[in-house]
């Protein structure tokens, strides 16, 4: 019985995150046109987006081969499995410990390599632009959110997320100068990893300094369906990664009833909500950087990790 | 009985190796040469894996050959036999890859003596237990393998590559005699039990230490001693390619293992610290420098020295937490380096098999010339492309399992009381992690510049798939690193006994964990499973795709490419292998290769095209080597003139020497 409740939880999280992950994006968007005096799509553009794209025949290009077809499949397979690995409302999911933060981490690195391939694939510039540029930031991006990971472990004593949300939500954390470094360098390779203001920018096409979107030009159809709903769940993942670790609060715990899972499921809506908004409060105050400022910006995000990881090395105090 | 098999295997290898001294020419040779050492190394490696999995009790053997009186010890104890499962797993599937890639060889007669013999050195190697066989099988095998290098001598970069191989195995070999004698001490402790028994001092055993890791290092590619590795393990025919970064290189970190934890005693803590640098800076330095690369050989070549780094700091890891008495950690952190021992082994091999099945496709090795094989050789694309995504450790193949448990160890490592280490320690780590980091953008243009695009030449376009054989053993490779990766369990328990051998410890029993999942050390802690991630990734993506393909569309139509609307035809405006690493170039190589950009632009009016010169430059050959090579010229130039003394000259030179050598003997204590 514990189990079948158990594997609903899983499904129901999995479930969750699949079907928040466009109303998300489209909260960000409308969030940021009414920052800007816009009108601004409907929330559920996204979904719109989708079943348009779904529908649509694929154009594929005559040199694209069987990489390029299967890639968006492989991605959406990644990016899903980690998103549903992550604690949303609930801290000790049923199959939260087949693969632990650091793990978590790997398979969007997976669902990264694969998709740099699929921009190398058709042969065209721009598709090679974005994929080089994608692999330089994911080589700054990726040590840095490894440092984190072991700042957070460390305090944690665990790279299991259940753990460390059960952890951080205790009292036994407190305060601590590490934390805070562990934040702000999250927060920025978040930022990185998406491929939002300042980094990159999601909402532009046609523009030289651009990263992710230049990747999958070629995409079209049901597979750019797959593949943006994918960049949807990495955003929700990383946001939800951030309000596991450092706002914990209404999570429910082990054996919870249906009361906490309800006040579970609200608090992660109220915080995906939060996090939408100062996301969109963020990229519309600032600008958008040159493509080589990017490595000065994560390899400060590095620094504060390594730092951070110092901190915790030298004294359990930090 | 397995140690007579292994060694009954041996000597079959080196009679093959002289029976192809005279058939070497004959065209069925080469099939009966590979098939034969095929058969051998698949036995002997059925022998090995019985052992170590049985945990068997070590085998002796004394052999009446060698030294006089003392004659050749053999050994074979966990240790051994984990090391000859690589040897022979690599061995076996060179050989199957051979039985189709040698048809090819245009000199067989130059390398079906040498092939059998390098493979019966190397397991010499591994199952040597005195310091003579050691060494004797140590050398045959440095120029077994030095004269498969310079198997094609016309190339003058190959006679290159042979004349820095043999300098720097000569080397090599001195510092790990040196670091024998140390270990004989005064009274010849000649056999390694000898040498476990006797317990050399701190400061002996650390220079003991040092020399071997000098001696070891330069054979497994340390920086910067890894020169020779780049110019070497390319040159050689790809199958041997395979055979010396997938596990000569192996057989390296054998000995430095052999004498680290076996014979050298208790270590010390300092000594990690030296090994934890030399691992991170190699991990780093191996990968920026493969991603400079555009010659698909040189670049895994290049890939093995990251490996090598990452398997050191392993090493580094077991040897600071023994130092400190934390046996389970140290325990966790060498199984986490030979289990990457392992993988290394199995997709290095995978990834020379692929670049030597282009080489036969295309006759080109330089990436700049290929592009599009994905089409023209799609059996080979899809492998290749599983080696490319386990060495970029990559979730649920096996390079992330070892890399995870490295991982692991690093987080254990605040307990560790020296403050030194505490601020090496995360330092290596994000090194380690840069490396891995770099590793997948450095696959990502080996892979993408070679099969995917467009192809840029008229031989990438004229390419067709490999034979049946090669295939077979890439295949093969990559279904192990498949299984490597989602059954991570069974290969950490095949690993206890080699670290309750050498450590005392071992990691807990993984077989029991529930669907298969590895935890290190505790469940609450850190786990993680292979097989459910991989099953997951298959549900959600072919869900995800049966889901759309009935409910949305299925449709498909092919047109030219999009690319913004500025579509150009020709290929040469892809993306290639320099233009790729371009962005990595600026922020890394300006610092660790001087990396300088050049553009030649023509004036408005001017029809010359413009050009784009890049500058790099090898700081450690510049600073390090190219120092000595003219100090040793000029030193040999002067000697020189020694030759042409007149015989009153040169008796007064032996005279003088003779009274130095007897005043030197009057003065020393």
């Amino acid at each position: 019985m514990a189990l079948i409740r158990d594997m609903a939880v899983q499904g129901a999280q999995m479930l969750l995150v699949l079907l928040l992950a466009p109303l998300f994006t489209g909260f960000v968007r409308k969030v940021k046109a009414r920052l800007l005096r816009r009108q601004g799509p409907p929330l559920i553009q996204p979904y719109l987006d989708l079943m348009r794209l779904m529908r649509k025949e694929v154009v594929l290009a005559e040199s694209a081969s069987w990489l390029f077809r299967i890639i968006p499949y492989l991605v959406f397979a990644a990016t899903w499995v980690a998103a549903a690995l992550v604690p949303t409302f609930r801290t000790d999911l049923l199959f939260s410990w087949s693969a632990d933060l650091i793990a978590i981490i790997a398979l969007l690195g997976s669902g990264r390599f694969f998709l740099a391939l699929a921009g190398l694939d058709v042969g065209t510039s721009f598709g090679g632009i974005g994929s080089s540029r994608e692999v330089m930031i994911a080589s700054l991006a990726e040590p840095a959110m490894i440092m984190i990971v072991f700042t957070l472990a460390l305090i944690a004593g665990s790279t299991q997320l259940s753990t460390m949300a059960e952890f951080m939500a205790s009292s036994a954390v407190g305060l601590r100068v590490s934390l805070g470094l562990a934040l702000i360098a999250l927060v920025m390779v978040a930022i990185a990893e998406n491929g939002r203001i300042p980094v990159d920018n999601p909402a532009t096409h046609l523009e030289l300094t651009m990263v992710h979107e230049a990747m999958v030009l070629e995409y079209s159809g049901r597979h750019l369906a797959l593949i943006e709903l994918s960049s949807w769940l990495k955003l929700i993942l990383y946001v939800s990664v951030i309000a596991c670790l450092f706002a914990p609060w209404g999570l429910a715990p082990v054996g919870a009833g249906a009361t906490a899972l309800a006040v579970g499921v609200a608090a992660y809506i109220v915080k995906l909500a939060v996090g939408g908004f100062l996301l969109a409060l963020f990229e519309t105050s600032i600008a958008k950087m040159r493509v080589f400022r990017v490595p000065e910006f994560l390899g400060a995000a590095l620094m504060l990790g390594l730092l951070a990881t110092l901190l915790r090395f030298v004294s359990g105090s930090f | 009985m397995t140690l007579t098999i292994v060694l009954a295997g041996a000597a079959a290898l080196l009679t093959l190796g002289l029976l192809a001294v005279i058939i070497g020419r004959s065209p069925a040779a080469t099939r009966f040469i590979y098939g034969a050492s095929m058969l051998i190394s698949a036995i002997s490696l059925a022998a090995a894996l019985a052992h170590l999995l049985g945990a068997a009790a070590p085998e002796n053997v004394t052999l009446p050959v060698g030294l006089p009186w003392l004659g050749a010890h053999l050994r074979l104890d966990a240790l051994s036999a984990f090391f000859l499962v690589v040897v022979d797993l690599g061995a076996m599937s060179a050989s199957l890859f051979a039985l189709g890639y040698g048809e090819h060889e245009t000199a067989p007669q130059r390398v079906l003596p040498f092939y059998p013999t390098f493979l019966a050195a190397m397991t010499l190697v591994v199952c040597a237990d005195d310091a003579y066989t050691f060494l004797f099988s140590w050398e045959f095998m440095s120029l077994t393998s030095w004269a498969l290098v310079i198997s094609h001598p016309r190339l003058p970069e190959n006679v290159r590559a042979g004349y820095v191989y043999l300098v720097m195995a000569s080397f090599g070999t001195l510092t790990l005699l040196l670091a024998f004698g140390l270990l004989a001490g005064p009274d010849g402790l000649y056999t390694f039990a000898q040498m476990r028994a006797a317990h050399p001092s701190a400061a002996l055993g650390a220079l003991a230490l040092m020399l071997a890791l000098v001696g070891a290092g330069s054979k497994a590619g340390i920086v910067p001693l890894h020169v020779w590795l780049p110019l070497a393990h390319p040159a050689a025919p790809s199958h041997v390619s395979a055979l010396m970064s997938g596990v000569m290189t192996k057989v390296a970190v054998y000995g430095f293992v052999r004498i680290a934890f076996d014979l050298v005693g208790a270590p010390v803590w300092w000594w990690s610290m030296v090994v934890l640098a030399l691992g991170g800076i190699t991990a780093v330095m191996g990968v920026l420098y493969a991603l400079m690369q555009h010659d698909l050989k040189r670049l895994l070549a290049y890939h093995t020295v990251e490996n090598i780094g990452i398997i050191f700091i392993g090493l580094g890891l077991a040897l600071a937490f023994e130092a400190y008495g934390m046996v389970f950690a140290a325990a966790l952190a060498l199984t986490a380096a030979l289990l990457h021992v392992f993988n290394h082994s199995l997709f290095k091999s995978l990834l020379f098999f692929g670049a030597g099945a282009v080489l036969t496709a295309t006759g080109e090795r330089d990436m700049e010339h290929l592009g599009g094989l994905i089409h023209r050789m799609p059996q080979t694309a899809f492998v290749f492309l599983i080696g490319c995504a386990a060495i970029s450790a990559l979730p649920p193949l096996n390079g992330f399992v070892s890399e995870w448990l490295t991982f692991q160890a690093i987080l254990l490592s605040p307990e560790l009381p020296s403050w030194g280490l505490k601020f090496l320690v995360p330092a290596v780590g994000a090194l380690l992690a840069l490396s891995a980091a770099l590793a997948a953008a450095c696959f990502v243009k080996a892979y993408g510049v070679t099969f995917l695009g467009r192809p840029r030449t008229r031989a990438a376009e004229g390419a067709s798939e490999t034979d049946a054989f090669s295939l077979a053993a890439m295949f093969f490779l990559a279904a192990l690193c498949l299984v490597a990766g989602i059954l991570p369990g069974l290969f950490i328990d095949a690993l206890a006994p080699v670290s309750s051998a050498l450590i005392g410890e071992r990691m807990p029993v993984q077989i029991g964990a529930q669907w298969l999942a590895i935890v290190p050390i505790a469940a609450s802690r850190s786990s993680y499973d292979g097989l459910l991630v991989f099953l997951f990734m298959v549900i959600s993506g072919t869900l995800a795709a049966f889901a759309i393909h009935r409910l949305a569309s299925d449709r498909l139509r092919r047109a030219p490419a999009w690319d913004c609307g500025y579509p150009d035809a020709s290929p040469v405006t892809q993306y290639t292998a320099m233009s790729f690493a371009e962005p990595i170039r600026r922020v890394f190589g300006t610092v660790v290769f001087h990396a300088r950009e050049h553009v030649d632009m023509p004036p408005p009016g001017d029809t010359r095209p413009a050009r784009l010169t890049v500058e790099l430059h090898d700081l450690i050959w510049e600073a390090l080597y190219a120092p000595l090579v003219v100090g040793i010229g000029v030193a040999a130039d002067r000697f020189n003139r020694l030759q042409f003394l007149t015989i009153r000259q040169f008796l007064t030179l032996v005279f003088c020497t003779l009274v130095i050598l007897l005043l030197v003997l009057a003065i020393w204590p």
